[in-house]
């Protein structure tokens, strides 16, 4: 057996105890930092990334995976107790988990979350195993004009998958294309967009850009309006679920792991959409369809499975292809990039032990945060009571420092403040910052791949469609436009109609 | 009072975006656009500002004839320290060295909120720069100078 052995490299790989160290030190940061609201899991892996960079390839991605998902699952124990997600993704447990918390059951919602989140996680993990290598095989069949299509899919799916006006999503890719631009031009040596600031000639920093644009902006938000945190739960009991509510959770479970599992591996943030998902199919399946959002426990334990099992398969286009499927990933390519390590299909053949060791590391990682996680929820409770005020002067030091310590450029500080400037103003004007940063990331190796596929098929632009593999991943990119425009055409027809009757 | 119903926010929106697209397009303007054969440095550019500025345009036009939502008031004193933490911090840590710098940053910082008492801004920055410096200077061993030229030492 391949699989089986492979698996076997991986857990020696992550079963090492310098890998599990670092494993524990991620899960256990990335629940802290998920479970403090306003620090988003993005925003955090952007400024711990350069702490990374002293460690060994394998133990430096195990550590930012470990931020990663346990963020998710940090995310949920703040959307139960005080009905606020601290990460996006946990948004639908709030509704809820909240509603449990407020009728005493706060142990089983967070028990509920904790061991959904675990099984998916499971179950994912083993997808990852299982059709990451099949896939690579595909990838290496990937030529510019692959990647090019490939690429327009993940930017069009993350501007699906963006909240908000479909317009804005786009103009922000778009913008955030222009900005990976700037830089030199790797054909020609011309300096473009730099304004004459030779800092600049390698191309904006992505972590003073990732931090700038997440992290600025979000403090600032927080900062409009100062409210005292209210924590329902001041202590926590009876976390163990009866057996009943044993029996009620696995049909919502399972059906969360396969929602989140195929959600996550498309490119755009399938994770948040993944919880959604759950949630209204758990909704319409119910019996009783008029519990949810009064505390129902299928509102919990669905979702919950679904983020987790999404923000797990999303590492397959990325271990496979080198593709992002969302800004953590983008910010894991760049760590990669920064380790030596080529991200894409290469990564499995010649690098086996850094590919299965992250896998199985994220497994031991889930394993982690449910044996640890439910112990401790009476410090992540407390946690909740420190004041905004005490912890944003502390994110301000730390990303200073983490932005500085990429290259020791003071420009990239520059770059922050002005990213952090534009950040707010995108969140007034009510832009989406993930297409922008996917857009960033993207830029350079989209126009790439242009640039190339046009020069081999000697500027012939069919060369798109008639291979067979770019036209696929072309048609669906227009189809998901297509589709995500017809509500909105449904919409406003519907508006034109009441007001012509009126 | 407004006689017709306007999104001011997506107004807005969509007047920066045909701005920031209009400079991208001009900056565009020095650079070669080449052939589709032979893509010069300008024409990826080139073509994004414009569909940018199409947006742009797109959001502007459709601001018309619908009600905005309400909008929250800017975070100014948070805009002002939040901004000035890292740019200080960028032009003070090779001078200054990194100990003293990190310390007027997360003072600096600190001042963002209303909140924060002298006091406490204090302690907080202290805290945060002694254990910064263990970490970041003594564990992982970055390159830092942490008390630079300018400081009378």
């Amino acid at each position: 057996m391949d699989l089986l052995s492979n698996l076997a490299l991986g857990f020696s790989v992550a079963g090492s105890l310098t890998n599990m160290g670092f494993c524990l030190i991620g899960v256990m940061l990335g629940t802290l930092i998920g479970v403090l609201p306003g620090i988003g899991a993005t925003a955090t892996i952007a400024m711990l990334l350069p702490i990374t960079f002293q460690l060994e390839p394998v133990s430096s991605l195990i550590m930012l995976a470990g931020i990663y998902y346990g963020a998710q699952y940090g995310g949920s124990t703040t959307a139960i107790l005080i009905n606020m997600p601290g990460e996006s993704s946990s948004a639908v447990t709030a509704i809820d988990g909240y509603q449990m918390a407020r009728k005493g059951k706060a142990g089983t919602a967070l028990a509920v979350a904790a061991l959904g989140s675990f099984f998916a996680g499971t179950v994912s993990t083993f997808l990852v195993a299982l059709f990451a290598p099949p896939l690579t095989a595909v990838a290496l069949k990937f030529g510019a004009a692959e990647y090019f299509s490939l690429m327009v899919l993940g930017l069009v799916m993350s501007v699906a998958l963006a909240h908000g006006s479909v317009i804005k999503a786009l103009a922000m890719v778009i913008l955030g294309l222009l900005l990976g631009i700037v830089g030199t031009d790797i054909y020609t040596g011309v300096p473009r967009f730099t304004m004459g600031i030779t800092q600049y000639a390698d191309g904006l920093n992505f972590v003073a850009v990732a931090i700038g644009v997440f992290g600025i902006a979000e403090i600032l938000r927080n900062l409009e309006d100062e409210h005292e945190r209210e924590v329902m739960t001041k202590k926590v009991t009876n976390l163990l679920p009866t057996r009943a509510e044993f029996r009620q959770m696995v049909g919502p479970v399972l059906r969360g792991t396969g929602i989140g599992s195929v959600l996550g591996i498309l490119p755009g943030g399938g994770a948040i959409l993944a919880s959604f998902a759950s949630y209204t199919m758990e909704k319409k399946l119910s019996k009783t369809p008029e519990e949810f959002g009064r505390g129902a426990l299928a509102g919990v334990a669905g979702p919950e499975s679904a983020n987790n099992a999404g923000a797990q398969t999303s590492f397959i286009p990325l271990l496979t292809l080198g593709i992002p499927a969302n800004p953590v990933m983008a910010l894991m390519i760049g760590a990669m990039i920064i380790q030596g390590i080529v991200p894409g299909p290469s990564v499995v053949t010649d690098q086996p032990a850094l590919f299965w060791g992250i896998v199985a590391s994220m497994w031991i990682g889930n394993l982690m945060l449910v044996v640890l996680n439910l112990p401790l929820i009476g410090l992540w409770v407390k946690l909740l009571t420190v004041p905004y005020y005490i912890l944003f002067p502390i994110i301000m030091a730390m990303s200073s420092i983490g932005v500085y310590s990429v290259n020791s450029n003071a420009f990239d500080l520059y770059a922050v403040a002005f990213f952090g400037l534009l950040g707010y103003a995108m969140v007034k004007l009510r832009f989406e910052p993930a297409p922008l940063l996917l857009g960033f990331v993207l830029g350079p190796l989209l126009e790439e791949n242009l640039r190339r596929a046009m020069i081999l098929s000697r500027g012939d632009p069919t060369t798109f469609v008639t291979r067979p593999i770019s036209a696929g991943l072309l048609v669906v990119s227009v189809a998901v436009l297509v589709l995500v425009f017809l509500p909105q055409i449904r919409k406003r027809r519907e508006e034109v109609f009441t007001e012509s009757d009126a | 009072m407004a006689t017709k119903p306007k999104d001011d926010t997506d107004m807005v929106a969509g007047l920066a975006l045909m701005a920031v697209a209009a400079f991208f397009g001009w900056q565009t303007a020095g650079l070669e656009i080449g052939t589709s054969l032979r893509m010069g440095p300008g024409y990826f550019p080139m073509v994004l500002s414009g569909l940018l500025f199409l947006l742009g345009l797109f959001v502007f036009a459709k601001s018309f004839g619908r009600d905005g939502e309400p909008t929250t008031p800017l975070a100014w004193r948070g805009m002002i320290f939040i901004i000035s933490a890292p740019v200080f911090f960028g032009l003070t840590v090779r001078g200054l060295g990194f100990v003293p710098a990190l310390f007027v940053t997360t003072l600096i910082a600190s001042q963002a909120s209303a909140k924060m008492r002298p006091h406490y801004a204090l302690i907080l920055a202290v805290t945060v720069t002694i254990l910064s410096t263990l970490i970041f200077s003594y564990g992982l061993g970055l390159p830092f100078r942490r008390f630079g030229p300018w400081f009378p030492l």
